[in-house]
């Protein structure tokens, strides 16, 4: 638990600080500083390989970062500070960290050997040890929630694109997760089943889910977020209400990336 | 058929649009399933007609005690080689996918010196050991305290010698297919199982080694009837299975064909009932990895035949 946490009047869910990472010689991120408070849905921007992936991977420690610091709800995710310097945690502590924070992979990454209902409480039973009846119960009360009520017993491999995502965003939802991040979680669909997964992820924004979504769904993105961030070549250009970024864009990289979009 | 028959009439048609489509035609096809039958004959030929075969004498010996033990011995060593064999690939294979270079070498070095010499070699190798080690004891390393202190001789009997030498060599060649199938595992399943907070070993357990069942099982299927027969070698170093037992029964009476034909259909009955039962566990893996489990043999008959005789109209209740 830190300090600065606890001053600010709005609690911050996600702070970044001068956050950077490279692949070998490759710098894709320079510098990230942004704060996320409390229940608000931010969604991330940005041309193909600016490094927004690899930032929202960062969040949840499945890319280590080099410099700069990220806390979730006021801990320093992957590195225990002592004495001024930072060191990287054993596996089992991220692991602890890691069943706060929830995410949706574009290609949904379901487990195709388990059933939608066994997906969804694999981490509830199997990794927060808690009790079988309550969280089958729990586990079939969201994927009525995703629209999903009668595909319980369903494989993965049974299942549209759009209704695996829907399992997959179940399966994040019922660790009971603090935040939950979505990397492009609608790319992969068919046109027509993307509004059923961005029906859900509006429903999750409004009962006050705290998001962070990478996404190419600009109306989404202006309709659902509190706050929109662009990014280009590793770094924040811009960001701010959705009206602001979406209607009057200063930055030309945002312009440019707006045009090319809205078309 | 008249020549005329494919001429267009007078809507310009082809008129054999109306004939139904015949297979085509493959002469072949007969002459080389004659050329088989002939074979088959001439072979069951020999088979009934042969007197040296002496079928009284195979049918005398198939069921009698030494054989019966043998082939329980024969069962026994292979099962709990490939037991543990596989037990220990599966460590292997894990401590070669390891970050760990001291881990992923020591792997490595056991795989290259147990799969890289002969089996027969390594049989006699344990089975000498006493010559290399005369005792055998348990203590501290290095500091001449020893707990328990064993004769090698008697430490290292002939079976035990034969489960060392088959199960290592398993291990050897399961931690290969074990890594195989490891490796064949999509990362996203990986990152998928972190992002809940799963530790490496549920990982392991729960998603990656179940899925990687698909690619495992049928290579080591495989491995297993060929551990089956890989287990007559042991007869070399008088472990009494079941080409050993046949052996015995013929160095007395000298009717070394019927009882190596006696040995032959053992082997050859309990290799088909291992595939039966890799057919079934192939099945259990496939579950989630095709819209439709494929059917069992049993379901498919009684599919076919439940559609030919009309059995059970699925309205009724
Ligand atoms: N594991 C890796 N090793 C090396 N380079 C990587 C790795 N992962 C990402 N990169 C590089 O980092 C840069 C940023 O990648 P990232 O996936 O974060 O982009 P992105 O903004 O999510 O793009 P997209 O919209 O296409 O998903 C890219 O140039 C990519 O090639
Ligand atoms: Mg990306």
């Amino acid at each position: 638990m830190s300090v600065e946490s606890k001053e600010t009047s709005p609690r911050i869910m996600v702070q970044a600080t001068g956050v950077r990472k490279s692949f070998g010689p490759l710098e894709v991120l320079k510098g990230i500083d942004l704060a996320l408070p409390h229940g608000e849905v931010m969604c991330l921007l940005g041309q193909s390989g600016s490094g927004k992936s690899t930032f929202l991977r960062c969040i949840n420690h499945l890319e280590r970062i080099d410099f700069g610091r990220i806390r979730v709800d006021g801990d320093l995710i992957g590195y225990n500070e002592k004495n001024g310097y930072l060191r990287e945690m054993h596996e089992h502590e991220i692991a602890r960290q890691r069943i706060h924070i929830g995410m949706v992979f574009q290609h949904f990454n379901l487990f195709p050997h388990m059933t939608a209902l066994q997906n969804v409480i694999e981490g509830p039973i199997g990794v927060k040890r808690e009790k079988r009846d309550e969280v089958r119960e729990r586990a079939v009360a969201i994927l009525e929630r995703v629209g999903l009520a009668d595909k319980l017993d369903a494989y993965p491999r049974q299942l549209s694109g759009g209704q695996q995502q829907r399992v997959a965003i179940a399966r994040a939802l019922a660790m009971r997760p603090k935040l939950i991040l979505f990397d492009e979680p609608t790319s992969a669909l068919d046109p027509e089943l993307v509004s059923d997964v961005l029906d859900v992820m509006r429903d999750l924004a409004e009962s006050g889910m705290t998001m962070i979504v990478v996404t190419h769904e600009i109306a989404f993105a202006r309709e659902v977020a509190d706050r929109v961030v662009f990014m280009a070549d590793g770094e924040i250009v811009e960001q701010g209400r959705p009206g602001e970024v979406l209607g009057n864009p200063k930055h030309p990289q945002t312009q440019a990336f707006l045009a090319k979009v809205l078309v | 058929m008249s020549p005329h028959s494919s001429a267009p009439d007078q809507t310009g048609q082809d008129r054999t649009i109306h004939q139904p489509i015949r297979p085509a035609r493959h002469p072949g096809r007969w002459v080389a399933i004659a050329f088989v039958v002939l074979l088959v004959a001439m072979f069951v030929n020999t088979l009934i007609t042969n007197p040296r075969f002496e079928w009284p004498v195979v049918a005398q010996y198939f069921t009698s005690g030494t054989i019966l033990l043998g082939v329980q011995r024969t069962l026994e060593l292979t099962a709990i080689a490939m037991l543990s064999g596989v037990g220990l690939g599966v460590v292997l294979a894990v401590m070669r996918l390891s970050p760990n270079p001291v881990l992923s070498s020591a792997s490595w070095l056991f795989v290259w010196f147990f799969r890289g010499s002969p089996l027969l070699v390594q049989l006699l190798l344990w089975y000498n050991l006493s010559a290399l080690f005369p005792d055998i004891s348990l203590g501290i390393p290095f500091t001449g305290v020893e707990f328990i202190k064993i004769d090698a001789n008697v430490l290292i009997t002939p079976y035990l010698a034969a489960l060392l030498g088959l199960g290592l060599n398993e291990a050897a060649y399961s931690a290969e297919i074990i890594r195989a199938g490891i490796i064949s595992i999509d990362h996203g399943q990986t990152e998928a199982a972190q992002s809940i907070g799963m530790s490496r070993g549920r990982l392991l357990r729960r998603v990656v080694l179940p899925q990687a069942m698909r690619v495992i099982i049928p290579p080591l299927g495989n491995d297993t009837i060929n551990m089956l027969k890989m287990s007559a070698l042991v007869s070399i170093i008088a472990v009494p299975e079941l080409l050993f037992a046949a052996q015995t029964i013929y160095s007395r009476t000298f009717e070394t064909i019927p009882l190596l034909l006696v040995a032959v259909i053992w082997y050859l009955i309990v290799v088909s009932v291992l595939s039966a039962i890799q057919y079934y566990i192939e099945r259990y893996y496939a579950r989630g990895a095709s819209r439709n489990l494929p059917l069992t043999p049993l379901q498919a008959l009684r599919k076919f035949f439940g559609i030919r005789f009309g059995a059970r109209p699925s309205t009724a209740r």
